[in-house]
């Protein structure tokens, strides 16, 4: 039987960190992610994980802990946010090459400047090139279940990457709900235990981590990091099939939301996917056929599954809670149309808007605006601009 | 979908307001509800206005947004009536609840022409008296539960016991006290 719980989403992820009881865990404050830490250290001061907690200095030192913990051996796990994932930049690139399945609990929050403590994805947003897969959360369930999924899918053999869980700061990750915790004892069975065929204090087969990769072999060592990012996305389905099994929650690589019949379609990650349902029902109780796709994984991006998804809309809203100052689209806008072109896929129109910058409050009546614009595309067939923003005084 | 109640909080850092509404979503969640607490984040002083926010519904949650036209409006502090407006978006079939030794008539006035219910109560004197200390929590939140109604009173005060209990493990001298609280302000909240 599930456990029926209230908790905040960080509390949910450090729960389910102590169900993992990692064999390390090094992390350095900051809002909103402190908590995470806060809450773990409470289990290892009451001694109900046995897991070795390196309080560091500062977030470059607590990733540089855990590649080394990693690198031994262990199963290392970390928590951050905004300015202190930005302080792990150069680590977070030498985790993912050493191929060190490191958990990361990402609690999102916009990276400075201006200084703000609330929510956008500037920080995940950026670090999506460096090699981590990401798994995106719409409430304080999906964190948990996206934190128990996280070891499997970075440990599998064929994927051997870290794996960054990506929550919305404040908005879920301090807010209290409804979720269902599984039992310490199927947790346990279902993470089980990391033994890498490979790891330094392996003194029958002595290896070393991180050393100087030049042209004879290095582009080999990125080609086949590649290769890991495209084998993820059968592990991360094979993953999440053992687990919809165990719970009776399904994940895939996204999910879609009244799209069978939709003309209409919004593309959202995280919490405000939960607003822009509640509008969804609202529109489909007005014979308005709207629909939502919520990206759950960002890295590997699903381009067949996704671009095949999206083949039959009219209209297409990218939703960005980043921008990417290039005077042309943020982040998911731009993978997204690049893939449906890739793939052939240029029928619907696409448009983006930029939303909830720097914990920009987004409400029902904001969605409405960016599905009233859809079916008034859809219905016209002309799309006046491409790059839009919401919700913001200009 | 099934009908909704959201909640605002308005208090004062420091005066435990957000710890209020998580103490609502508690209760509420234990008599098998759907439930979100949440507080609004600024920059966090004592004594700064704060804004805390609570959903209860017997079906599941989705929408991720602060509350803008709540049924229940709270008011752990009265001399924030004059600082922020309480009853911006308050639905006039709801209710607005308000810590004060004033009456519902004495404060109207003052609510910029608000024309629903409008509740007092005095938790500060039921907080000492029953605490011995100024704690405006436990009376605010008997005061909301007996004006909204969310949850079943006598399902609420037994539930409450045993919450009491398991939080005050350590002071078990303070249960009464707040059960007490709890009692006194479902009595002796005016306006209903």
């Amino acid at each position: 039987m599930a456990i029926r719980e209230r908790m905040s989403g960080n509390e949910a992820m450090a729960v389910a960190m102590k169900q993992i009881n990692p064999d390390v865990v090094a992390a350095f404050p900051i809002t909103p992610s402190t908590e995470v830490p806060q809450y773990f250290s409470t289990f290892v001061a009451d001694g109900v994980v046995d897991t070795e907690f390196v309080a560091v200095e500062s977030e470059h030192s607590a990733l540089s802990a855990c590649v080394g913990a990693q690198a031994a051996g262990g199963r290392a796990m970390t928590a951050t946010s905004a300015n202190g994932l930005a302080l792990m930049w150069e680590i977070l690139y030498i985790a993912a090459c050493s191929r060190l399945p490191i958990v990361m609990a990402c609690v999102n929050r916009t990276l400075s400047g201006p200084l703000n403590i609330h929510n956008d994805h500037s920080d995940s947003m950026g670090a999506r090139d460096s090699g981590w897969i990401q798994l995106y959360s719409e409430n304080n369930q999906e964190a948990y279940d996206n934190m128990l999924m996280a070891n499997r899918i970075g440990e599998h053999p064929d994927v051997m990457l870290p794996v960054m869980v990506c929550q919305d700061g404040f908005i879920t990750s301090h807010a209290i709900e409804n979720l269902e915790l599984l039992e310490d004892d199927k947790v346990k069975a279902f993470v089980g235990e990391y033994n890498p065929k490979e790891y330094l204090l392996n003194k029958e087969n002595p290896i070393s981590v991180g050393p100087l990769d030049l042209q004879a072999h290095c582009f080999e060592h990125k080609r086949q990091q590649a290769q890991a990012m495209m084998n993820a996305k059968k592990v991360i389905l094979e993953v999440s099939a053992e687990f919809a099994k165990l719970t009776g929650r399904s994940y895939g690589l996204f999910e879609e939301y009244m799209t069978e019949d939709a003309d209409v379609c919004m593309v959202v990650l995280n919490s405000t996917a939960g607003t822009a349902k509640y509008v969804v029902d609202q529109y489909r109780a007005a014979g308005k056929k709207v629909g939502l796709i919520k990206p759950r994984v960002f890295r590997p991006f699903p381009v067949d599954e996704l671009t095949a998804a999206l083949s039959k809309f009219k209209a297409i809203a990218v939703m960005d809670k980043a921008d990417s100052f290039n005077a042309a689209g943020g982040p998911l806008f731009t993978e997204i149309t690049s893939a449906m072109f890739g793939k052939g896929v240029v029928a619907p129109k696409v448009i983006n808007y930029i939303y909830g910058l720097g914990g920009r409050d987004v409400r029902s009546g904001d969605l409405e605006i960016v599905f009233n614009k859809l079916l008034e595309i859809a219905s016209t067939g002309k799309v006046d601009s491409v790059y839009n923003y919401l919700g913001v005084r200009e | 979908m099934g009908k909704v109640v959201e909640i605002r909080w308005h208090g004062r850092g420091g005066q435990g307001a957000k710890t209020a509404s998580l103490l609502l979503a508690d209760a509420a969640f234990n008599t098998g509800k759907y439930i979100q607490g949440f507080p609004e984040y600024g920059p966090e002083r004592m004594g700064a206005p704060i804004t805390a926010y609570n959903r209860i519904s017997d079906e599941r949650l989705t929408i991720h947004s602060n509350i803008y036209e709540p049924d229940y409006v709270v008011v752990v502090d009265d001399t924030l009536i004059t600082s922020v407006d309480v009853t911006a978006g308050l639905k006039e079939d709801g209710a607005i609840i308000i810590n004060t030794t004033k009456s519902p008539e004495e404060v109207r006035p003052a609510l910029k022409g608000y024309k629903g219910k409008v509740c007092t109560i005095d938790a500060r004197t039921i907080s000492v008296d029953t605490l011995g200390k100024y704690f405006p929590n436990t009376p605010m939140l008997g005061a909301v539960v007996k004006v909204s109604g969310v949850i079943d009173e006598k399902v609420f005060l037994n539930d409450m016991v045993e919450s009491f209990k398991h939080k005050f493990a350590k002071k078990p001298e303070v249960v009464e006290g707040n059960v007490k609280a709890l009692e006194r302000s479902m009595q002796e909240v005016k306006g209903l």
